[in-house]
C-alpha cells in the first residue's frame, strides 16, 4: 500500500492547478494520470485562450502545462507524478487503486483525494456512423496536433459551439479542407470571433441543419445532410449532399466522473453542466468527506475556469487536512472572484444555473 | 443572421470603425469583437490605454481611437483574431491595412494576393507590404496589405495562392 497526503486524479489544467495550489500550502501531492503527457485537453490546443492573465489568456493551450509544470518544480519536493497511471477504482474505505503501465497494479490511501479526470465526448446517432473517416473532434485534434497526421482530405464539420469552430480552423491551418460546419442550433454556439475568423477563410456555416446519413464502402465518401425545423425534426426536400472523406463530430462534451459515483458521492444529472456531475460545497468538497473535485468532472466549462477550481481545490483539500496557509481566506476569495467574473456574462449564465443546483 | 452566419452586417462593421478623419491622420485599431465573452487581452496588451474592457471581463472592449498609435501590440495577442488595424494616412487612393495571419506559406513582401471580404469572397488584389513574425508575436504574424480605399470597410482576409 502506498500512501501519499493528498492524491490528483488527472493531470489538465485543474489537476495541475490543484496540485501546486496545494503542494505551495506545505502539503505532499501525488498526480497520477493515464497519459504519457501531463497537461489534458491543453496538449492539443494549438490556438490562443481567452480569459484573462491570471487564467494565462492569449497564451496558446500547449504552451500552459509547461507553465504551471516548471512552476510545480519550485515544490519539488512535495510533488511525485505518475504518468501512464489510470486510477481503476476508488472504494468506500478510502483506497483508490491504479493500474500503472501494463502490469503494475497497486493501492493508495490518502488523506484527501482531488478528482480533476475532465469531460469525455458525445457522439450523434445516424445511419452508418461507424463508417472509418467518421471521428469525435477530440480524435481529430490527437492526430493533427499531437501526432502530426492529417486526418484526411476534405472534411465535414458537426457542431458550431467552440471546440468545432476551433477544430475547423486548426483543420484549415494544417492544409485540410473544411467544406461546411453545420450545426442542429438555429444559432452559432460558440463565440462569434471564432466563427467569424472560419467564415472569412470562406467557410459556410450551416445553423439548423442536421446530418441525415453517411455513405460509403469501406470508408467514408459522402454525407447527406438536411435542414430541420424549430422542432428539430428534418425537412423533406432540403437535403444535400457532400462529398468528404471525413466527417468530424463535435456535439459536446459530458463530465467524466464515475469514480466518484463509485466512491459513494452524491450524484445528480444537471443539463447545465453537460451531465451527471458531483453535489459539492464552495469549497469543492463532495459530500463525502476530503473528495473533492474540479474541473470539467464538476461540469463541462472551459480551462482557465478549470484551472481557477483547481487553485480553490488544492487550497481547501490541504486546509481540510492540516496545511491551512497564513493567508487562506485571501487565496480563497481571489479564486472565488475570478470564477464569479469569468461567469458573469452571457456565456456564464447557463454554468451558474447549474452550479445553483449542486451546491450542497 | 451574424448568430448564424458568423458574418457581421454592414452596420455593425461601420459602428466598430473610427471616423474617416481619423484614419487619415494615421494607423488605428479597428476592434471587431461584437459578443460578449470572458476576455481581456486587448486591453492588457495595450500600453496606451486605447482599449478598455473593465472590470467584468465580460464586457464588450471599448476603442478610444484618440489613445491609439496603431502599434499592432493588441493585434498579435487576441485571441478572437478580432483586430485590425486601418492607415489612410499614406494615400489618398489607397489605406494599409494590418491583419493577423496564422496560415502557411506565409506571403511574401512586394507579392500580389487575393483580398478577401469578411465572408471569405474575393473583392480585389492587393499588394503586400510587410510580413511581420517576431517571437513576442507568439506564431501569429501580422501582414500589411496596401488595399483600393473603395474596399476599407470590406476587407478582412487575403489568400496567398500555393
Ligand atoms: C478543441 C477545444 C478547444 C478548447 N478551447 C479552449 C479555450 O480556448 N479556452 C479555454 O479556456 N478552454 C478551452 N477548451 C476547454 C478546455 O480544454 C477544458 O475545459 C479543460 O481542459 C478541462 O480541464 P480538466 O483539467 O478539467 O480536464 P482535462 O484537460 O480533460 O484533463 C483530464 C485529465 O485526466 C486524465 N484522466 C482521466 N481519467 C483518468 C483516470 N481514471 N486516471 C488517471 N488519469 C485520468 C486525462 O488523461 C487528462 O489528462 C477547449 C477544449 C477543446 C476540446
Ligand atoms: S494598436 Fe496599439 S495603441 Fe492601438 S489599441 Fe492596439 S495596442 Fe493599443
Ligand atoms: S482580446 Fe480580442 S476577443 Fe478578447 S475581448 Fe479583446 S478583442 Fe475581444
Amino acid at each position: 500500500m502506498k500512501q501519499a497526503e493528498i492524491v490528483i486524479i488527472g493531470g489538465g489544467p485543474a489537476g495541475l492547478c490543484a496540485a501546486l495550489s496545494a503542494a505551495k500550502s506545505g502539503s505532499n501531492v501525488l498526480i497520477i494520470d493515464k497519459n504519457k503527457n501531463l497537461g489534458g485537453q491543453l496538449i492539443k490546443q494549438t490556438h490562443m485562450f481567452f480569459g484573462s492573465e491570471k487564467q494565462y489568456a492569449s497564451k496558446r493551450g500547449i504552451d500552459i502545462p509547461e507553465i504551471l509544470i516548471d512552476e510545480l518544480f519550485k515544490y519539488k519536493e512535495n510533488v511525485e507524478i505518475k504518468t501512464e497511471a489510470t486510477a481503476v477504482g476508488m472504494y468506500e474505505d478510502g483506497i483508490i487503486t491504479v493500474l500503472e503501465k501494463e502490469d503494475n497494479y497497486y493501492k493508495i490511501e490518502p488523506k484527501a483525494v482531488i478528482v480533476a479526470t475532465g469531460a469525455y465526448e458525445k457522439f450523434l446517432s445516424f445511419p452508418n456512423n461507424d463508417l472509418p473517416g467518421i471521428y469525435g473532434a477530440g480524435a481529430v485534434q490527437t492526430l493533427m496536433n499531437v501526432y502530426g497526421v492529417k486526418p484526411g482530405n476534405k472534411v465535414l464539420m458537426v457542431g458550431a459551439g467552440n471546440i468545432g469552430l476551433i477544430v475547423s480552423y486548426q483543420l484549415m491551418q494544417a492544409g485540410v479542407e473544411v467544406k461546411a460546419i453545420l450545426d442542429a442550433a438555429p444559432k452559432i454556439g460558440g463565440y462569434l470571433v471564432h466563427a467569424s475568423k472560419i467564415r472569412r477563410m470562406g467557410v459556410p456555416i450551416l445553423t439548423s441543419h442536421t446530418v441525415k446519413e453517411a455513405i460509403g464502402n469501406e470508408f467514408l465518401e459522402k454525407v447527406v445532410i438536411s435542414e430541420v425545423d424549430e422542432k428539430f425534426n428534418r425537412i423533406k426536400g432540403t437535403e444535400m449532399i457532400f462529398d468528404v472523406d471525413v466527417m468530424c463530430i463535435s456535439v459536446g462534451l459530458t463530465p467524466l466522473n464515475e469514480l466518484l459515483a463509485l466512491r459513494g458521492c452524491e450524484m445528480k444529472y444537471i443539463p447545465q453542466l453537460s451531465g451527471i456531475v458531483p453535489v459539492r460545497n464552495e469549497n469543492y468538497e463532495t459530500t463525502v468527506e476530503n473528495v473533492f473535485v474540479a474541473g470539467d468532472a464538476t461540469g463541462v466549462e472551459e480551462a482557465s475556469a478549470a484551472m481557477v477550481e483547481g487553485f480553490l481545490a488544492g487550497l481547501c483539500a490541504a486546509a481540510k487536512i492540516g496545511y491551512k496557509p497564513d493567508d487562506f481566506i485571501d487565496r480563497k476569495n481571489d479564486y472565488i472572484k475570478q470564477l464569479n467574473n469569468l461567469r458573469s456574462g452571457p456565456a456564464g449564465k447557463h454554468i451558474l444555473a447549474g452550479i445553483e443546483q449542486i451546491g450542497r | 443572421m451574424f448568430e448564424k452566419t458568423g458574418i457581421p452586417s454592414a452596420e455593425m462593421i461601420m459602428k466598430k470603425f473610427p471616423p474617416i478623419e481619423r484614419i487619415n491622420k494615421g494607423a488605428v485599431a479597428v476592434i471587431e469583437c461584437y459578443k460578449e465573452i470572458p476576455c481581456n487581452p486587448c486591453e492588457t496588451a495595450c500600453k496606451f490605454d486605447a482599449i478598455n474592457v473593465g472590470e467584468d471581463i465580460n464586457s464588450i472592449p471599448k476603442a478610444k481611437f484618440e489613445n491609439c498609435t496603431g502599434c499592432a501590440i493588441c493585434l498579435s495577442k487576441c485571441p478572437g483574431l478580432a483586430i485590425m488595424i486601418v492607415d489612410g494616412s499614406k494615400s489618398k487612393d489607397t489605406v494599409e491595412v494590418k491583419i493577423p495571419y496564422e496560415f502557411l506559406p506565409l506571403p511574401k513582401e512586394g507579392q500580389f494576393v487575393k483580398g478577401l471580404n469578411r465572408e471569405g469572397s474575393y473583392i480585389t488584389d492587393v499588394k503586400v507590404l510587410k510580413v511581420l513574425a517576431p517571437k513576442s508575436f507568439d506564431r501569429t504574424p501580422v501582414i500589411t496589405i496596401e488595399v483600393d480605399r473603395r474596399f476599407l470597410y470590406e476587407i478582412r482576409n487575403i489568400k496567398v495562392e500555393v
